[in-house]
């Protein structure tokens, strides 16, 4: 067994509006960036996993993302390579 | 009538839930606590409003996976009365219990006001002693409150007559106006495929008494209870 750490992206899917990222739109356009069109938020996780191998840890990653980091009814989510912990 | 109100670590509308059914609708309450296997031999579960595992992950997130829920979702599947206020609402759509998603509030703010429910179906457990297009005068108290689902899944709710509760005006009118956190079709409220499962994110248990401002709220707790004991007699 060794230890990952597998980095887990959660984002609103495209259909879900997001208010906190409009607002941070906005809140920069007066900062004077009007070149910014648009900005989702999102959470990042980095999960460590004791594994086999890599491809045991991306398994294990994908089944508690999809179970509990991520509400697939408004989010989806993206995983990183496993990288082995040094 | 037994009701039981369950307890998660951060809520905290669990003893004004309390007060309404067991001082207002003087019916047996008792309080379950989040680690509980068993109902107690409840007639009626409400999963009252708060802040459960202070909102970590994702409003409600973290609760759906208490070991109570498991006894709830049971309880549900027999066709048992389960109510979800606010962030019960909220546990109830991340167990898979009601559907869709409670989301940040369009304008970003925490909105504490009273507002205006239109109760739209009166065949539920919940709504059984309304009448059709009454509007209810009760306190939210959200910051994620927004309902969200996939367009094809809202209208299937709407063809099968599950939106329960809609935000209205005072005199019953759906208008953006009266949509106080910019909720889909002005959704407040909504029931699973076989109406027993009830969640709004409004609190009747807050309007129960003319001293708090209204009694509208009351008439979600005595629906329940004349339907059961209309069921026992």
């Amino acid at each position: 067994m060794a230890l990952f750490t597998v980095r887990v992206f959660v984002t609103l899917k495209p259909s879900v509006f997001d208010p906190q990222g409009r607002t941070i739109v906005e809140s920069l356009h007066s900062m004077g960036y009007p070149a910014v069109a648009d900005v989702r938020q999102g959470k990042y996780f980095e999960v460590r996993v004791e594994a086999e191998d890599a491809a045991a840890a991306e398994t294990m990653a994908r089944e508690v993302s999809g179970k509990l980091l991520a509400n697939p009814v408004i989010e989806s989510f993206r995983i990183e390579a496993p990288a082995p912990v040094a | 009538m037994k009701f039981a109100v369950v307890v998660f670590p951060g809520s905290n509308c669990d003893h004004d839930a309390y007060h309404a059914v067991k001082h207002v609708l003087g019916q047996p309450t008792e309080f379950l606590w989040h680690k509980d296997t068993s109902l107690q031999g409840a007639d009626v579960v409400i999963l009252p409003g708060g802040f459960s595992y202070g909102d970590y992950l994702r409003t409600g997130a973290i609760a759906r996976f208490s070991p109570v829920m498991q006894a709830v979702s049971a309880f549900a599947a027999q066709g048992g009365p389960v109510l979800g206020i606010c962030n019960g609402f909220q546990i109830l759509c991340e167990a898979g219990l009601l559907e869709g998603a409670l989301i940040r509030n369009k304008q970003v703010q925490f909105r504490c006001e009273h507002v205006h429910v239109r109760v739209e179906h009166v065949d539920t457990p919940f709504t059984a002693a309304c009448g059709v297009g009454q509007v209810l005068h009760v306190p939210i108290a959200h910051g994620e409150g927004q309902y969200f689902a996939d367009p094809a899944v809202v209208d299937r709710l709407e063809k099968n007559r599950q939106v329960i509760f809609r935000y209205a005006s005072a005199a019953g009118e759906i208008t953006d106006q009266a949509n106080c956190n910019g909720s889909m079709h002005n959704i407040a409220g909504v029931c699973n495929a076989s109406r027993n499962v009830v969640g709004l994110m409004p609190h009747p248990e807050r309007a129960c008494e003319r001293v708090l401002g209204s009694d509208d709220g009351l008439v979600l707790f005595q629906s329940v209870l004349q339907r059961l004991t209309a069921g026992v007699a």
